[in-house]
């Protein structure tokens, strides 16, 4: 005697198969009317306009100015090299500023666990100070004092010998235009090649590589000595470029505009603060007991530090650090509110000479996408290396 | 016979004192000392330069803005003088206790909604609901006017810090509605829904703010019909909407990974439909957790509101800036700067101290 429920089958617009197909046609079809909408109103406003949607502006001759750059642009040349100035400007504040953002993080980091009172007080000022006021304030602080508070070049501060410090920006000393110095950097490129492909190897097929412990002295001999015996071989020239007060400002050594340095005090000063934070949970986010452990084992402080805090605290630190690198990049976009041509300055300036505001935010938004994509997959990678280690 | 025991019982050694730990800390190792005497070192050089500038050489009621600007030390003058500017903008002056009023209401009507005691109540949320309601139709009569014998000030004219927090409250409450329907979006298991959603999520997540009040600002007007004029203001809201959406939904994402599945399976076995289960299992619980992170997002949108500088709009920044272009007191920028980031670091620090206290309670109420 066994009873069979009979389950009566629900309406038909209660079924799920039907309502799953339901709810993805109508939204993309809703996606669909909304682009469609947009791009015929797009196609009317432009007419208006008499401006044609499309690339073709990007090949036109550019009639504005963006100062010096790495890109060697001037007035004349076509405008997409305008807009590689804007994105080598990008990345050239970025990078440096990652990893001055990166140094200054960790030293803050450290010193609000220390157990000096005071490094511990004036590093939680600082951090609880950069993190509250926006960036874009503290950037027009940065750049108003360097400008209007900074002595002229003539009564220039000098920070160390042979930088100075103006309200023209900051003048640094290069090496000298010895060619032995590129060879130099050549052979650590070349050395680092080979430190990479050494790894790989060595992750791919163990026993043909030698221990991991006497791979790291191997890898910094390599690191170190090809530049340095390219240095020896090369007679050991000793030249710097430094810069000169003449007529009315600094000639020779690199001269980094006050844009360049408020902007690069701000991000740094900015994302130091979030970084500190970060590498505070990561130090403070490894077990109690293997510091003990450490301890009972008989290591020192700097081993237990380097060999048991350290790689564990990487492993916390890390993930959140990319998203910190990614953020920076993106902020570096206020450049434009003073006057840093990077992408979105050079993409404003590109807009109100051509008119062409769709194509020009587009291709900003597209850069940005890159970046940033480029730079979490880096981050990514490090973040295995890291985490593989540990194990 | 009583077993004699010691009526002492045995204490752990009495804490050293706080002096003691403060000497221990500055003067206990070489390396501290080494780090306290470096210190200040430094703090030698810069705290008396400080206070020069900040106080005594700083003035207060000089004989002229030309002397003040010239002068030494900090010309706070100049905030006397331009305080209500900086903070109204160009609100007629004759009518600023009605954005004073206005604000006082908002935050009241935050603090209540804030308060984590009641939220447990019954009809709570529709008493909110209706609380902001209210509000918000008090505040646009207070700050519009045009009633009740109110001079009418028309938007153009809203600027300074009232600007700066309905755009961020406003941009945050739209973002808010947004984000859950992301996440739900990205968790779900039809692919077209989730991988719309992971796109959007994903290149908003990609792109800095500035792009998107630019797209607000510049190409808004370019996609829709040219007969349909809208405002700056409402175009900028709609850039902080469409960009904190994507931020948003990621932290519900993590809300909503954050609930066991037992709940989900609960559901289920209740016959709920997918949007009842969500609405009275899943999200309610999920926004629970989430909302310290939430409150982080506050912080940053507060912060990020100043962008709008960027499209010539006169928010807090942007009457700060107004303030240092006037030509009687041109060459005062330090002063603008510093009293401006003041009121943003009084709200900040305000949302993360509520922030933290809101986690230690969620913490300790789940165990």
């Amino acid at each position: 005697m066994s009873v069979v429920a009979e389950v009566p089958l629900p309406p038909f617009w209660r079924r799920p198969l039907l309502r799953d197909i339901l709810w993805q046609t109508v939204i993309p079809l809703l996606l669909i009317a909304a682009i469609w909408f947009f791009v015929r109103n797009a196609g009317a406003n432009l007419e208006k306009s008499s401006l044609v949607f499309g690339g073709s502006f990007l090949g036109g001759i550019a009639s504005f100015e963006l100062g010096s750059n790495l890109v060697g642009f001037a007035a004349g040349d076509p405008v997409y090299k305008a807009l590689l100035v804007g994105i080598v400007n990008t990345l050239h504040v970025s990078v440096v500023a990652i990893v001055l953002a990166t140094l200054l993080g960790i030293l803050v980091g450290v010193a609000r666990l220390s157990s000096n009172p005071l490094a511990a007080g004036l590093s939680r000022i600082y951090v609880e100070v950069a993190r509250n006021v926006p960036l874009l304030l503290q950037l027009l602080f940065w750049y108003a004092l360097i400008t209007r508070a900074l002595p002229s070049p003539r009564q220039a501060w000098e920070l160390l010998p042979g930088f100075f410090l103006t309200n023209r920006g900051l003048n640094l000393p290069l090496p000298g235009p010895e060619p032995v110095y590129g060879w130099m950097l050549l052979a650590f490129a070349s050395a680092c090649v080979l430190v990479l492909g050494m790894e790989w190897r060595a992750r791919r097929r163990p026993q043909s590589m030698p221990h991991r412990a006497s791979r790291r002295p191997l890898r910094l001999a390599l690191l170190v000595g090809a530049p340095a015996l390219v240095f020896v071989l090369g007679g050991m020239p000793v030249s710097l470029d430094v810069p000169v007060m003449r007529g009315f400002g600094f000639h020779g050594g690199l001269s980094l505009p006050p844009e360049y340095v408020a902007l690069l005090l701000g991000l740094t000063l900015y994302t130091g603060a979030f970084i500190a934070e970060i590498v505070r949970g990561g130090i403070l986010g490894v077990h109690r007991g293997q510091i003990e452990a450490a301890e009972a084992l008989g290591l020192s402080r700097g081993q237990c530090l380097r060999k048991i805090v350290l790689p564990q605290a990487m492993q916390i630190i890390v993930p959140p650090l990319g998203s910190q690198y990614v953020s920076l990049l993106k902020n570096s976009s206020l450049a434009v509110a003073i006057g840093y041509p990077d992408i979105v300055r050079v993409s404003t300036v590109v807009i109100s000479e051509t008119g062409h505001a769709i194509e020009m935010i587009g291709v900003m938004m597209i850069v940005y996408l890159l970046l940033s994509l480029i730079t979490s997959a880096l981050v990514n990678l490090y973040n295995r290396a890291v985490t593989r280690e540990a194990r | 016979m009583a077993v004699e025991r010691s009526t002492m019982p045995v204490l752990p050694p009495a804490p050293p004192s706080r002096s003691r730990v403060l000497v221990k800390g500055l003067f206990g190792s070489v390396t501290n000392t080494a780090i306290t005497l470096a210190i200040l070192a430094v703090l030698a050089v810069i705290l008396p330069e400080l206070f020069r500038w900040a106080v005594l050489d700083s003035l207060w009621a000089p004989a002229s803005p030309q002397s003040c600007i010239q002068g030494d030390g900090a010309c706070w003058a100049f905030i006397q003088d331009k305080a209500r500017l900086i903070l109204f903008g160009r609100y007629p002056p004759a009518e600023h206790w009605r954005p004073i009023l206005a604000m006082a209401l908002w935050m009241g009507a935050i603090a209540v909604s804030a308060d984590w005691r009641q939220w447990g109540r019954r009809h709570w949320p529709r008493f909110l609901l209706v609380l902001w309601a209210a509000v918000l139709l008090v505040d646009a009569v207070l700050m519009a006017g045009g009633a009740f014998g109110l001079r009418e000030v028309p938007l153009e004219m809203w600027s300074g810090l009232p600007l700066t927090i309905m755009i961020a409250t406003f941009g945050l409450s739209s973002a808010f509605v947004l984000s859950i329907f992301l996440a739900l979006g990205r968790r779900s298991r039809l692919p077209v829904v989730r991988w719309l959603s992971i796109g959007y999520i994903e290149i908003i997540r990609g792109v800095p703010l500035i792009s998107i009040l630019f797209m607000a600002a510049v190409v808004l007007p370019i996609i829709l019909p040219p007969d349909l004029v809208i405002d700056k203001i409402v175009r900028a809201q709609v850039a902080f909407f469409l960009f904190f959406a994507a931020y948003m939904a990621e932290t519900i994402r993590g809300g909503l990974q954050s609930i066991p599945k037992g709940q989900y399976e609960a559901a289920d076995a209740l016959a709920m439909s997918y949007w009842q289960s969500m609405r009275r299992i899943i999200v309610p619980q999920a926004l629970r957790v989430t909302v310290p992170s939430m409150v982080n997002i506050f912080i940053s949108a507060f912060k990020d509101t100043s962008l709008v500088v960027i499209i010539s709009m006169h928010d807090l920044l942007g009457t700060t800036n107004a303030a240092t272009n006037d030509p009687v007191w041109l060459g005062v920028y330090v002063e603008a700067y510093v009293f401006t980031a003041l009121i943003y670091l009084v709200f900040c620090f305000m949302m993360s101290w509520y922030s933290q206290r809101l986690e230690v309670h969620i913490k300790t109420g789940r165990r």
